[in-house]
Parts: structure tokens; sequence; C-alpha cells
């Protein structure tokens, strides 16, 4: 593999194990804090699947990187800029109907993607995406089925719920956004254009929205800048000092 | 010592138990997916129920512990990721004690037949997620009790 390629699959591995990083560090932190008990035990359940995926992409990102580091020198030694998680994923829990919102619109991307990447020309990714798409179907049809019953639901919960639609839609764009490491993973096989991931997604999307009687904002204005990099929104860096905090203020600490 | 056959490695397995479900072996939780001899170094390999779960790293340490005491010293576990795991794995015997432990196996319908309590079959979800990754919350309507699923994946 070339030295441009490799940079690229670099940069592909960093964006997977990121997304599901900071997710499932969002999710957690609902853990003793859920409304009723079984919706505790789904969290954190939910958020176990994604931090274990992301010792997978970011152990694999390690090895691709060839410095000798760990999954957990990527996850911990890392700072704001060095992200590549899509700003959706980083947006504050809010309430509970915002926390399942955020992660309905995040699974249905995952799934269909996922999908994809089990064809991956890339042995590793194709046997990653194989064992975490499983996982994901589950995290699906669980989000889709809680945005369906409150957006559904009462006159309270429906308002909740799209409230936190109308607040996550403008971050789902970036989902679908494409630079030159996609061009390169789509030409290598390894991955794809993750805007051709759109028009199933809307589909999808759309199918639960309308069985859930929320009405999906027409604008397509999209905030980036978390998948690049180049700005990611203020919240992660207070995520980041919590989640952070234990490996950076002792260093090298085992237990 | 002689060397163990791969045959007796098999069965010192199946006395492994699950650390998070001991009723049931490492072998009829059917994650162990080979054992070989490569020389004088024994092969195991193990692939993972679930990406995240936390018994992963026990069950690599009860593996090396249980081997090291009937003798094996060089010894190496691999993880394998594909084919990824699926509870069509489990074996019968393993599906067997689940429900007499009180954990309804999995079913390919995506729910459990019947209460592995009163063996009632009218069933409600509570929860797709239990105490454990691999488990769901059900309730009988019959004897009124909730049990664990084994889920279908």
């Amino acid at each position: 593999m070339t030295e441009v390629d490799k940079q690229a699959l670099l940069q592909f591995l960093l964006r997977m194990g990121d997304n599901t990083l900071i997710l499932g560090h969002r999710v957690s932190e609902w853990c003793g804090h859920s409304p009723v008990l079984e919706e505790d035990i789904a969290l954190a359940n939910t958020a176990l699947d994604l931090i274990g995926q992301t010792q997978l992409w970011l152990g694999y990102a390690a090895e691709v990187q060839g410095m000798g580091k760990t999954a957990d020198d990527i996850a911990f030694l890392r700072d704001a800029w060095d992200f590549r998680n899509v700003l959706l994923v980083e947006m504050p829990n809010g309430d509970f109907g915002q926390t399942l919102m955020r992660q309905f619109l995040f699974d249905a991307w995952h799934s269909i993607m996922l999908g994809r990447l089990m064809k991956s020309s890339d042995k590793t990714v194709a046997e990653i995406a194989e064992k975490a798409s499983k996982e994901v179907a589950y995290h699906l049809e669980r989000s889709a089925d809680t945005v369906v019953g409150l957006g559904d639901g009462t006159e309270e919960s429906h308002r909740r719920m799209q409230a936190a639609l109308d607040y996550l839609w403008p971050y789902v764009g970036e989902m679908f956004e494409s630079d030159d490491v996609d061009d390169a993973m789509a030409a290598a096989g390894i991955s794809v254009d993750p805007a051709s991931l759109r028009e199933e997604y809307d589909a999808l999307v759309g199918k639960i929205l309308s069985d859930a009687t929320l009405t999906t904002p027409e604008s397509r204005f999209a905030h980036k800048g978390g998948r690049t990099g180049y700005m990611h929104t203020e919240h992660l860096g207070h995520l980041l000092a919590t989640m952070q905090w234990l490996p950076r203020a002792y260093p090298g600490c085992q237990w | 010592m002689a060397q163990p056959s791969v045959d007796q490695v098999w069965e010192w397995l199946d006395a492994v138990p699950d650390p998070e479900i001991p009723v049931i072996s490492l072998v009829d939780l059917g994650i162990i997916r080979g054992v070989n001899w490569e020389d004088d170094q024994l092969i195991v390999t193990v692939t993972p129920t679930y990406s995240g779960c936390p018994a992963t790293g026990i069950i690599n340490l009860d593996i090396e512990t249980a081997l090291r005491e009937k003798g094996i010293e060089k010894l190496e576990l691999r993880r394998q990721l594909s084919p990824a795991w699926t509870t069509d794995w489990l074996s019968e015997k393993g599906r067997a004690r689940l429900e007499e432990y009180g954990i309804a196996p999995p079913q390919p319908a995506g729910g459990p037949e019947r209460c592995p309590r009163c063996g009632g079959t009218h069933l409600e979800k509570l929860s797709q997620f239990g105490s454990t990754p691999c488990k769901a919350q059900w309730r009988c309507k019959d004897c009124l009790e909730p049990f664990d699923y084994f889920k279908c994946i």
C-alpha cells in the first residue's frame, strides 16, 4: 500500500472509531440516570457495544499507523482537533427523547454503512463490519421503536421528539459528505462514497419518522467540520475532559 | 509430558464455565472456534460474543489458567472475528442447561418459545437488553415472573 493510501486508510479508520467512541461515551453518561431501569440497562448495553467496536476500529488504526500505539493511546491521548467523528455524535444528550433521536439518526446511517463495509476489499475492515453490523441492527431496531413510541405517544412526548429532530437534523448532512479520503477509500474498494448512502437513508428514516407522526425538516443545511477535524462543536472538549481525565492525570496507570 | 490430543483439549475446555452464565461451558457457548497444534505450541482460536462484552478478557484468562493447570506450557490464544459469532453455535446441551437455569434459549423467531419457569406461552418483552449483552428481558403473563432470554443473533 502506498503512503498516501495508508494515510487515507488511517483517516477512514479514525472516522469510524471516533464516531463509536464519542457516541459510546455520550450514551454511557446515562448510566444510573435513565427514566426506568430497563432503559438504563439498554443504554449501557448500547454504549458497551459501541466501545467494543471502537476497540476494533482504533486497534486497527493503531496497527496501520505503525507507531507502536494502542487503541487506548488513540482514544485518550489525542486532543479535540485530532478527533474525526461527525458532529452529530458529540451533541449533548438533552432529554431521553433527544438521546434516542440522536441514536436513531446515527444508527440508521451506521447500519447502512456497515452493510457496505462488509464487502470491503480490506479483510480486517470487512470482518469488523460483519461483527458490528449484527449489534447495530439491534440498536436500530430499538432506537426506531422508541422514536415511534415517543413520537406517536403523548402530546408532551411528541412535542419533545419533534424538538429533538429539529435540533439534530442540521447535523445529519455531515454523514454524507465526501472528501479526498473518501475518494481514495472508494477507489481502493475499502469503503464507499458516503453520498451514495443518502437515498437509502432518507427512505429508511422517512418511513420511521412518518410512523412517529414527526415532520422531517425541509432544510438540507448541514453543520460540518467534525469528520475533517476542521471545527468541532464546543461540546467535544467538555466530553474529552471527563473521558480522558484519568489516563492524563495518571499517565501509564494500570489496574 | 506427551502432547495431549486435540480431542482431549476440547474436553478440558468443555469443563471451563462461562464466567457470566456458569451453567454452560465455553464450548457450549460456541466461542471456541479451533484447537490446533502448531509444532509444540497449542493454538486456541476464540471469537467474541459481542465486541464490547467485558467477559471476553476473563474468558481468555480462564482458558489460559485451565490449560496451564493441565500442563500446557506453550499456548497462544487467537482472536477470530469472522465468521461472526451466532447463537446457532450454542450446543444442544448448552441450550437445555440455559433453560434449566432460568434463561430461555434463543429461537429463530426472535423471542422465547416458553417461560423457563412455568412453561407458559403468554409472554411479553420488557426490554431488548438485559443483564449482559447477550440477553433480553421478558416476562411470563401466566406466572407473572420476569426472566432472561438469550438473544438470537
